[in-house]
């Protein structure tokens, strides 16, 4: 409605991963906008990889699992690869039973086993002992 | 409480009705007509079901089911009302949601519930989704007249 949508969410840019996450109050219309916000920044960076963390998210019903889907697919043909990290465990059930299964949509359960898997590692730890 | 379901789909009338269910007051109404409206209903659904004591699980089911049933509201019956209340047997506690719209109502009411079956936005798993997510669930419809749902989920965490 509004000329100038935003998620109201940052994604950040880390080498050819970008990283977001989606806040609890998602309406229709922040989720609509962040699907066409993130496109457009997959396009713009030439990201490799999308980590979007769902931690805070205390539920999702079909209309935000039919967004992640499409987003999903929209990266995947972008050449993008989407992992969608930190899933709680109540929202996991509670999709089953309402029959949806995110197929497609490639999950992890933490952002920083979701960043593992786009090939992130932790840096090794720096040995103070070995400054020689 | 009233004790019809015509009672309920009336705007209320007197004050003492709309208190929010997170207060003492065991049942609320609220509008459908906006997606504003569909983030308040949340809100008012996840705090009944505190109210009545539910576990996580429990709440997530009840709130998710209470999303799907009032965007099929909003999106297919152009918008409607939810009441919400706390209902008791037997010494359980209970949450019934109550959805109606005016719209054209549904003509295929088994086709309606069939997973993938949907003619609006949506995966088309919010009817027979919200059935699952509850413990009971009643459905009535006429073509034209628009559609009532009513679903209930009772606080029984069953022992393992």
């Amino acid at each position: 409605m509004n000329g100038h949508p935003s998620a109201g969410v940052p994604i950040l840019q880390l080498g050819d991963v970008l990283i977001s996450g989606l806040l609890n109050e998602l309406d229709d219309k922040s989720a609509m906008a962040f699907t066409e916000e993130l496109t457009q920044t997959i396009s713009s960076t030439g990201a490799r990889g999308v980590l979007i963390d769902i931690s805070r998210l205390e539920l999702i019903d079909s209309f935000v699992a039919r967004m992640l889907t499409h987003l999903t697919t929209t990266a995947r043909l972008l050449g993008a690869r989407v992992i969608v990290a930190g899933m709680r465990p109540p929202v996991a059930i509670t999709l089953v039973e309402l029959g949806i299964e995110l197929s497609g949509v490639e999950t992890a359960l933490s952002a920083e086993q979701g960043l593992t898997a786009l090939g992130w590692h932790r840096a090794a730890p720096t040995r103070a002992g070995e400054a020689r | 409480m009233t004790g019809s379901h015509a009672g309920t789909t009336r705007a209320p009338q007197r004050a003492d009705k709309v208190v929010p269910a997170h207060h003492s007051t065991e049942s609320s109404t609220h509008p459908v007509a906006s997606e504003e409206d569909l983030l308040s209903i949340r809100h008012a659904v996840r705090a009944a079901t505190l109210h009545a004591g539910f576990g996580i699980v429990d709440q997530t089911r009840v709130v998710t089911a209470a999303s799907e049933l009032a965007r099929n509201a909003y999106v297919h019956g152009g918008g409607g009302t939810l009441t919400l209340d706390i209902v008791r047997r037997l010494g359980t506690t209970g949450v019934r949601l109550t959805v109606e719209d005016d719209g054209p109502g549904i003509e295929d009411i088994e086709e309606a519930f069939t997973d993938g079956f949907t003619t609006g936005a949506g995966l088309g798993h919010g009817l027979g989704g919200a059935r699952r997510l509850m413990d009971e669930f009643t459905l009535s419809s006429t073509a034209g007249r628009g559609t009532v749902v009513t679903a209930t989920r009772w606080n029984n965490r069953r022992a393992p």
